[in-house]
């Protein structure tokens, strides 16, 4: 009995700054986290409404799994198929456009395949098939990874048969797939806030950009507290709400790295 | 490579800074890493110590068990733990997932088996010295263990560090069950995986430094501690 009650004072005093504070958990995509995005716009969040978010940022893929084990308040994530899945499987009520920017294909600079002069991302990835070249795949089911697998199918390339050869699968984040590209001189599909905020470029350039498949749009859920009776789903809301609102758009569009805008809102398409 | 040059001046900057944001990580990871290390010797010596001292069946067994469960794979622990104190898990109602808890709760199932593997091994060696003293004194079984557990102490010291440097140096169990949260669950180990996930590599270095600074004064601090004994003698 004793050492239980010491074990339980332990802990309340570990997580003495869990108990006292109005907070959410967002499960979250890597590029938001990883680009400055919630430094930047969580506090200003904290300021007005006086909820702390904690942020897990694990890729698209595990978030929407650990938001189906009821592990968090609010998903942000960027594979509009699976969060439509997951509205329609009752996880949450409704799916809330965000904001969008776009992915973008980086490699070394000589651009050993040519991708630079392609007149699409399809023809692009095309070369890189063609001529063998390395690639660095996230192979970890996030938003990224199923569109590069989208546009490898679009462009007729089953990649599967060159996995360990030179498409390189890495089962990691974002930033630890560019680092391994860049140490293996090999082309990468990444998120373009990511590579804005990336240090470790080396002479690392985006050969390939503007493309319509591309486009890379971010929703935003509430979980279903029908589901998961746990969900904080008033503090959930509240955030969403934000998020949308005319004022939380404005802070999104002002969000700068280098003089470049990261993230554009579009809640107003919803 | 510049990197290591650049390293280690922002570590220097980083320190003599007293940067508030690497305090903040730096007391979580000594706080995280020191209570499951409490935990894990309240439960690990006499653990040890009994299995030392003990014959009864399948003794053996459970010595080779509790030795191979050292290298227990933190992810796995990570997963288990994860899987248990997930809302939709079996303890979710505590509400512990993301929280130092989980963290400490994890480190402690990857140091107990250190604790207790190692130091009973060292209590085996005491016993063949002590056995036939303490079996003419016929004094209790949990007296023994007390007796062999002090008298072990500074020899024991070096299990502590073991445990300490798998706790503190460990980053994929406490990164599933913290999430690492920024000013909640981010320990140093999180801290490097995330700024190397970010291209920073001469911070993540920097971090590295640092980390690597603490645990050497711990451990001249340790080695300290056992030369006064040696002075006096006890060891």
């Amino acid at each position: 009995m004793k050492i239980k009650i010491i074990v339980l004072l332990i802990f309340c005093f570990v997580n003495s700054k869990v108990y006292c504070q109005e907070k959410i958990i967002i499960q979250s995509t890597t590029s938001t986290k990883n680009s400055g995005f919630y430094h930047f716009i969580l506090p200003k969040f904290k300021k007005e409404t006086g909820i702390i978010a904690h942020v897990v940022a694990v890729g698209t893929g595990a978030a929407i799994k650990n938001a189906m084990n009821c592990d968090g308040d609010v998903l942000l994530v960027h594979s509009p198929k699976r969060e439509i899945k997951f509205v329609n499987e009752g996880f949450s009520k409704k799916r809330f456009k965000l904001m969008y920017n776009d992915f973008v294909l980086i490699g070394p600079s000589f651009d050993p395949a040519n991708v630079k002069k392609q007149i699409s991302a399809i023809e692009a990835f095309r070369q890189i098939a063609k001529k063998q070249k390395l690639f660095a795949s996230r192979g970890d089911n996030s938003g990224t990874h199923s569109r590069e697998k989208f546009i490898w199918e679009k462009a007729g390339v089953i990649t599967k048969i060159y996995s360990g050869k030179w498409y390189r699968e890495t089962g990691s984040g974002m930033g630890t797939t560019i680092n391994v590209a860049i140490g293996m001189g090999g082309y990468t599909l990444s998120d373009r806030a990511t590579w804005i905020k990336f240090g470790n470029k080396n002479d690392f350039k985006i050969l390939f950009e503007g493309d319509k498949i591309l486009f890379n749009q971010y929703g935003l859920m509430v979980i279903n507290e029908l589901k998961c009776p746990m969900v904080n789903s008033k503090n959930g809301k509240k955030f969403v709400d934000w998020m949308i609102s005319e004022k939380g758009q404005k802070i999104i569009n002002s969000y700068k790295v280098k003089g470049k805008q990261l993230f554009f809102g579009n809640a107003k398409d919803n | 490579m510049d990197i290591f040059g650049d390293a280690f001046s922002k570590s220097f900057n980083l320190i003599f800074s007293f940067d508030i944001d690497l305090i903040e990580i730096l007391y979580l990871s000594a706080k995280v890493s020191l209570f499951s290390l409490l935990i894990s010797c309240v439960i690990g010596f006499p653990l040890g110590a009994f299995l030392a001292i003990g014959k009864f069946p399948l003794r053996n067994f459970i010595v080779a068990f509790l030795n191979s469960l050292m290298g227990l794979p933190p992810v796995v622990v990570g997963l288990i733990v994860y899987l248990y104190l997930s809302r939709s898990g079996p303890f979710g109602f505590l509400g512990l997932l993301y929280t130092p808890s989980a963290m400490v709760i994890a480190q402690t199932i990857l140091i107990i088996p250190i604790i207790g593997s190692l130091s009973c091994q060292i209590l085996e060696d005491l016993d063949k010295e002590y056995k036939d003293l303490f079996k003419s004194f016929v004094i209790k079984r949990s007296q023994a263990i007390s007796a062999y557990l002090y008298d072990a102490r500074y020899s024991l010291f070096t299990v502590v560090l073991a445990g300490f440097g798998r706790a503190v140096s460990e980053v994929g169990a406490v990164i599933i069950v913290g999430g690492n949260i920024d000013h909640l669950t981010r320990v140093m180990t999180t801290a490097i995986a995330l700024e190397t996930s970010k291209g920073e590599l001469s911070l993540a270095m920097a971090l590295g430094i640092i980390l690597l600074l603490v645990s050497l004064s711990i451990n001249f601090f340790v080695v300290w501690i056992k030369h006064i004994g040696k002075v006096k003698g006890y060891v």
